[in-house]
């Protein structure tokens, strides 16, 4: 269970942190008053959905860190087999990246105010989606042919279910992305689409972290790196 | 008097809130089934849950007529036995309490009472429902499957919850269960980022967090705890699901099934185990903090005194909720673990009373010399603050390694949970509807008809479970069909199960009082006016009683104090409402709380 209380670790300092600037320590009962001229108040107020993406991709975190977990526990079994990757994951990798890139330069485009480019960079970067999308179905189909398929070890049932899961988030991603297209070609002024070519953006870049992880568990490097952790702690 | 104390500490969010652009409904459709409106929502999600609640009591009838009178009810085999428990106990942790705290209260609560028009994501918060109804109609469909619904414990531990021999395993019972489960979390986390992000973002001007009523502070807490806690529940569902389906082997270890070897090796039944008590051990809390913040509340309206150690009682809850992501695996001592683990599990178990003890402590300092009035909100609270202090008291000892070890899987450990997250969240639950069902509807509940039902439950439960820690210390074992014919058994122990038996029917049968009584005020009861209990919090400040689409009309409230300002010294009346600008106290009390 090293990793999910690794990452509830991290959230537990960021809400720290949050909450250590929340007046916990004020004495309420003492207070009166409207509470307008506030010192820190941001100019610009976060919107609801900001909030509300940071919060789902802590529960997305939370549901990977224990996958991550089961697998780690499950890993030290005697019947544990590493599975080979298939040579086209690193293209679809790339592919993944590019996607992530797109969409960072949509964020650019629409805060410039350039309407064309936003569009080629959300059309880009949905493009490369699909196609990381359509790549690990083929690393499916190769693995099973390799005979690597479902139920053979437990190792290839975690990389089906996790490949499986990662998918299905970038998927839903996908549909917001179509919305956002879609509202990209309506919308007379890029002003209004900001927000949800952000949202995009922060939900690609997460999901891209999400499968830079997963690659480097399955490819052995997060294990080496716990490693030599371990041994320079001890 | 202090106005306006502002350092450059005061960090305080979201000074003023856009009106939120709701969404107005243009049909009964859009009012009242596929709303948007928080409130309605909270109705939904309300009688659902208590609907389902209800099923879940007969599920207990059933059960308890078996272990008090074994063999006398020919259709309670033992596969149905283990289905009644099961079931039972999956409807009331996950689909009653959870929904009830969380999308009932929390839908009602959140907005009022931090002077929102509604949550932030409206449209979600009202897919959250839906979704929810679906995962209760899936758990409901599998009493009409073949094979039944699973009877795995609720629990639901591998390898025998998907084994041949186990009600539902090889059958549709389980997968039906895991599939609820799914679906259940799916909607719960779209309900829960509506709870936090609404608290977060949406507070009205003037409402700092320390300024929010503890209700909220409950509320807010569980949901953050409840978003990263059910994903637990939700990967181990994931699993099991295809180990059942594809034959993987996540959980399932190499074993023979009668009498024929699997075609399964080397997983790790203790795996699921440790997945499921990382969900399930905060969900004890997910279910008690916003009963804990509700009785406070409750505590401070109607002993019209201030809470005391407003600041603690927050600190508490925070540090309860933390703690409670540390001592899951107090859960599998019996499981096998190396030694040291136990040590570390009982340990931090042990610190979590601290916090708790802090809020007990607490509550009884609120009373203390307060002008206590004995309604049954009042009532209701009073009796959870005993309960729990029961049943926490009990957890100390089974938090304990040692003490523990004898006492697993014993009657003891049906006394001690149901103490501490059955009666005594419940019992708040009572206590809450009768508190804000004069909002809710404009009415007030019957005050004879509530008292019966508060005594009749009270003393009920008591009778109930009580007696169970002394059957368990007997070494009365639970999730046993039929003790009848065991040697070691005593006949005392017999009558006992036949006396728990009667009090629970009786108890069971006291909730329809309730259930009465919740039907016969809309149209009877008395007329409440806006603010029947006198209290200071926004929800009983709205122009209109029961509050419309919007709550607060034109302009959102403005929030002046905290919300614990009763029988101020010097105010004219004995409570100041918590958007009331001035009069104030007559001098600043230093160093209290």
């Amino acid at each position: 269970m090293g990793s999910i209380l690794f990452f509830l670790s991290v959230l537990a300092i960021i809400a720290t942190w949050w909450l250590s600037r929340q007046g916990l320590a004020s004495k309420p009962w003492l207070e009166q008053g409207e509470m307008v001229a506030l010192p820190n108040i941001p100019d610009e107020p976060v919107a609801p959905a900001t909030i509300g993406l940071w919060v789902f991709l802590a529960v997305v975190g939370s549901f990977f860190a224990l996958f991550i977990s089961a697998y780690t526990m499950r890993m030290q079994l005697p019947d544990w087999r590493t599975l080979p990757l298939p040579p086209i994951l690193w293209l679809n990798t790339i592919m993944l990246v590019l996607s992530s890139i797109a969409l960072h330069g949509a964020m650019v485009a629409v805060r410039r105010g350039e309407k064309t480019e936003l569009k080629v960079s959300l059309i880009a970067a949905g493009v490369a989606a699909l196609a990381f999308l359509s790549g690990q179905l083929v690393a499916w189909q190769q693995l099973a042919d390799e005979g690597h398929g479902l139920t053979v070890n437990p190792a290839n049932d975690f990389f089906y279910v996790l490949t499986g899961a990662h998918g299905l988030h970038l998927l839903g991603g996908l549909v917001a992305l179509a919305r956002t297209i879609d509202k990209a070609w309506r919308a007379p002024a890029t002003e209004r689409l900001r927000l949800p070519v952000e949202l995009c953006a922060t939900y690609w870049h997460f999901l891209l972290l999400l499968w830079l992880v997963l690659l480097s568990i399955w490819a052995g490097w997060a294990g080496d790196f716990i490693d030599i952790c371990r041994q320079l702690l001890t | 008097m202090v106005d306006v104390p502002l350092g450059s500490t005061a960090g305080v969010a979201a000074p003023d809130v856009e009106d939120v652009e709701l969404y107005h409904p243009h049909s009964w459709v859009t009012k009242y089934v596929f709303s948007q409106d928080a409130k309605v929502i909270a109705i939904q999600y309300s009688f659902v849950a208590l609907s389902v609640g209800l099923i879940a009591l007969v599920l207990s009838w059933l059960m308890r007529l078996q272990l008090g009178f074994p063999g006398v009810f020919s259709f309670i085999d033992a596969n149905a036995y283990y289905q009644f428990i099961t079931m039972h106990g999956m409807m009331m942790v996950v689909y009653v309490l959870t929904a009830l705290f969380l999308g009932g209260f929390g839908n009602y609560l959140i907005p009022l009472m931090i002077g929102a028009r509604d949550m932030v994501f409206p449209y979600v918060n009202m897919l959250s429902f839906w979704i929810y109804l679906l995962a209760v109609l899936i758990l409901v469909a599998s009493f009409f499957v073949p094979g039944g619904p699973t009877g795995a414990g609720w629990t639901l531990y591998p390898p025998q919850a998907i084994t041949t021999g186990t009600p539902g395993g090889q059958d549709w019972g389980i997968i039906l269960m895991l599939v609820s489960l799914m679906v259940f979390i799916i909607g719960f986390t779209m309900g829960g980022l509506n709870y936090v992000v609404t608290v977060l973002q949406a507070r009205a001007r003037g409402m700092t967090l320390m300024r929010m009523p503890l209700t909220v502070w409950g509320i807010f807490t569980a949901s953050f705890m409840a978003l990263l806690a059910f994903p637990a529940l939700f990967v181990g569902a994931v699993m099991m699901l295809f180990d059942r389906v594809l034959g993987t082997s996540f959980f399932m270890p190499a074993m023979v099934e009668m009498g024929q070897p699997l075609d399964r090796n080397g997983g790790s039944p203790l795996l699921f185990q440790h997945l499921f008590w990382f969900f399930g051990h905060p969900e004890v809390y997910i279910v008690a903090l916003p009963a804990f913040g509700i009785v406070s509340d409750l505590i401070s309206t109607h002993a019209r005194r201030n809470i005391f150690g407003y600041r603690m009682m927050v600190w508490a809850l925070l540090a309860i909720g933390a703690l409670s992501f540390i001592v899951w695996a107090h859960h599998m001592y019996v499981s096998g673990m190396n030694p040291y683990f136990g040590f570390f599990f009982a340990t931090t178990t042990l610190i979590i009373a601290i916090p708790t003890a802090i809020k007990v402590y607490n509550w009884i300092l609120t009373l203390w010399r307060g002008n206590i009035h004995l309604n049954v909100p009042m009532l209701f609270a009073l009796a959870f603050i005993v309960t729990f202090v029961n049943g926490g008291l009990t957890g100390l000892f089974l938090g304990n390694v040692v003490v523990d070890v004898p006492l697993s899987d014993t009657m003891f450990v049906v006394a001690h949970f149901h103490m501490v997250m059955g009666v005594a969240p419940i019992l708040v639950i009572f206590g809450a509807i009768y508190h804000w069902y004069p909002k809710v509807t404009g009415r007030m509940l019957n005050d004879g008809l509530g008292k019966l039902h508060f005594w009749v439950t009270f003393l009920g439960a008591y009778a109930i479970f009580f007696p169970m820690h002394y059957l368990g210390l007997m070494g009365i074992p639970r999730r046993y069909h039929d003790i009848a014919d065991m040697a070691f058994v005593p006949p005392s122990a017999h009558t006992l199960n036949a006396f728990i038996t009667i009090v629970a029917l009786i108890v069971g049968a006291a909730q329809l009082a309730f259930v009465f009584n919740l039907f016969w005020s809309l149209r009877h009861g008395k007329e409440a006016g806006g603010n029947p209990w006198r209290a200071t919090t926004l929800e009983w400040q709205t122009p209109e009683t029961p509050p419309p689409h919007g709550n607060w009309g034109k302009h959102l409230p403005v929030v002046h104090r905290w919300a614990y300002d009763y029988s101020v010294p010097g105010a004219d009346q004995d409570f100041l409402a918590q958007n009331q600008p001035g009069p104030t106290r007559a001098a600043p009390e230093a160093g209290h709380g």
